[in-house]
């Protein structure tokens, strides 16, 4: 089942989705990129109703890259979950709400701070030292209470990373296979291999 | 001749020039004085009041504080303090513009506005006016005083074309060239604060009419960063530190006043 993960460390967030697209039990595709790279310095990993999630994370994607056209510097991490979380608050009292739950990880280019924001379908927004998504969530929380580092090394944080992989293909019954992990930090966005 | 292309705002002369707006930017030059210092540490606004006298009633300027001190200088956003200089009704409606802009950026966007998102969107507004018809032009510059995390401390001057640009040091008003051009003798790049408020001072009573400087016929503010929050704190002085400010500049004929109630 869909799961993602992002934890916060000394200049990064990493973050890590499964790569699933299921429908009912069946598995259609192994290689979906649930990650968007929002601006150089911003990721965000979308969970949820799936027409719902890419739609609205194209939605989102577009409106702050026309922010960064139209005034010259991006959006600050903060200031880019505030406009998502409302535009999923407004979504929510709609008539047709997205279904969609968003981790929001991003360095800050002027403060030199990487934040991480847990945003759920009804407007939740907090920001967290590390967050997870999905039925993922259950067995990992208490598992980064325990290891989670605010100031681990990038390989420190990737070996609490794949700690709570482990344990969630280790326990839960509907395992997803592979996951896709990506880093932000002060040179920007890339992708990792676990 | 050129009356043919007076009347309208919108309409270019054969010279290709907007008669309107011109004379807008003549009226802001016979204004009260504006004068902007942008220091390493901060930002020195001043303003000269013009409409002072005995029979005033300063009873709703005395406090100064969050609206402003009165006639020119205003808390724009808690980051921002905006200097006027033209017409003060038209400058009252901008200033409630740019008040409700930066609340609409707080309110989606959970941060201050940064300051030169401010000055744009008046801007626009402001360039709205030279080219749809039938309206007069803004006849209002501004100075805008501010700090955002993006470029730290900065100035900026808009004028009613809907230009805006960035400086060091400026001045909008009356004798604004003699300002300008003492402000370009004066200025040092990394002043600090301190220095720029002295700066400011004694530009102020160089290019003011009046000879002696005081809280009746100034105005001024500072925006700094509070050393704990780091958070901007925008003070605009009340008279009563108006007037201890410059006597602690040496800049007041306290000796006069005096001798004046002596004899």
């Amino acid at each position: 089942m869909e799961t993602s993960f992002a934890i916060t460390g000394k200049g990064y967030v990493l973050m890590a989705a499964d790569t699933t697209a299921a429908r009912s039990i069946v598995k259609m595709k192994t290689d979906e990129d649930k990650i968007k790279t929002l601006s150089p310095h911003l990721l965000m990993a979308y969970s949820g109703e799936p027409g719902d999630t890419v739609q609205f994370a194209e939605y989102v994607e577009r409106n702050i890259r026309l922010y960064q056209i139209r005034n010259v510097y991006a959006l600050r991490p903060a200031a880019a979950a505030s406009w998502i979380r409302r535009s999923l608050a407004e979504s929510l009292r709609s008539r047709k709400p997205y279904s969609v739950n968003l981790l929001l990880g991003g360095y800050d280019t002027s403060s030199y701070n990487p934040q991480l924001f847990w945003i759920d379908y009804l407007g939740t927004m907090t920001e967290v030292p590390f967050a997870a998504h999905g039925y993922g969530a259950y067995f990992a929380l208490s598992l980064l209470d325990r290891y989670h580092d605010p100031s681990a090394s990038l390989e420190e944080g990737l070996d609490t990373l794949r700690r709570c992989i482990d344990e969630v293909s280790k326990r839960l019954v509907v395992t997803p296979g592979k996951y896709k992990v990506k880093i932000v930090d002060k040179d920007g966005v890339r992708e990792i291999e676990l | 001749m050129a009356r043919r292309y007076d009347s309208r705002t919108t309409i270019f002369s054969p010279e290709g020039r907007l008669y309107q707006i011109e004379y807008a930017m003549e009226a802001i030059s016979h204004a009260g004085t504006v004068l902007g210092v942008l220091a390493k540490d901060g930002v020195v606004l001043a303003a000269e009041k013009k409409v002072t006298g005995k029979l005033l009633d300063l009873s709703s300027a005395k406090d100064g504080g969050y609206g402003g001190s009165g006639e020119k200088i205003y808390l724009l956003n808690s980051n921002v303090i905006g200097g006027v200089a033209g017409l003060t009704a038209d400058a009252n409606s901008l200033v409630n513009y740019a008040r409700t802009a930066a609340q609409r950026h707080l309110l989606q966007y959970n941060e201050d506005i940064p300051v030169e998102l401010l000055a744009q969107r008046l801007c626009d507004m402001k360039q709205g006016y030279t080219q749809f018809g039938g309206l007069r032009p803004f006849g209002v510059s501004l100075l805008y005083a501010g700090y955002d995390p993006h470029y730290q401390f900065q100035l900026y001057h808009s004028d009613p074309s809907g230009n805006y640009s960035g400086w060091k040091a400026t001045c909008i008003g009356a004798n604004n060239g003699t300002a300008q051009s003492l402000l370009k003798q004066e200025y040092k790049d990394d002043i600090l604060v301190k220095d720029a408020i002295g700066l400011v001072l004694r530009t102020m009573s160089k290019t003011m009419d009046s000879t002696t400087l005081n809280s009746e016929k100034l105005e001024f503010a500072v925006l700094t960063l509070d050393p704990e929050t780091k958070r901007p704190n925008a003070k605009i002085y009340r008279p009563a530190e108006i007037d201890a400010l410059l006597l602690s500049e040496g800049l007041t004929k306290q000796d006069d006043d005096t001798e004046m109630k002596a004899t």
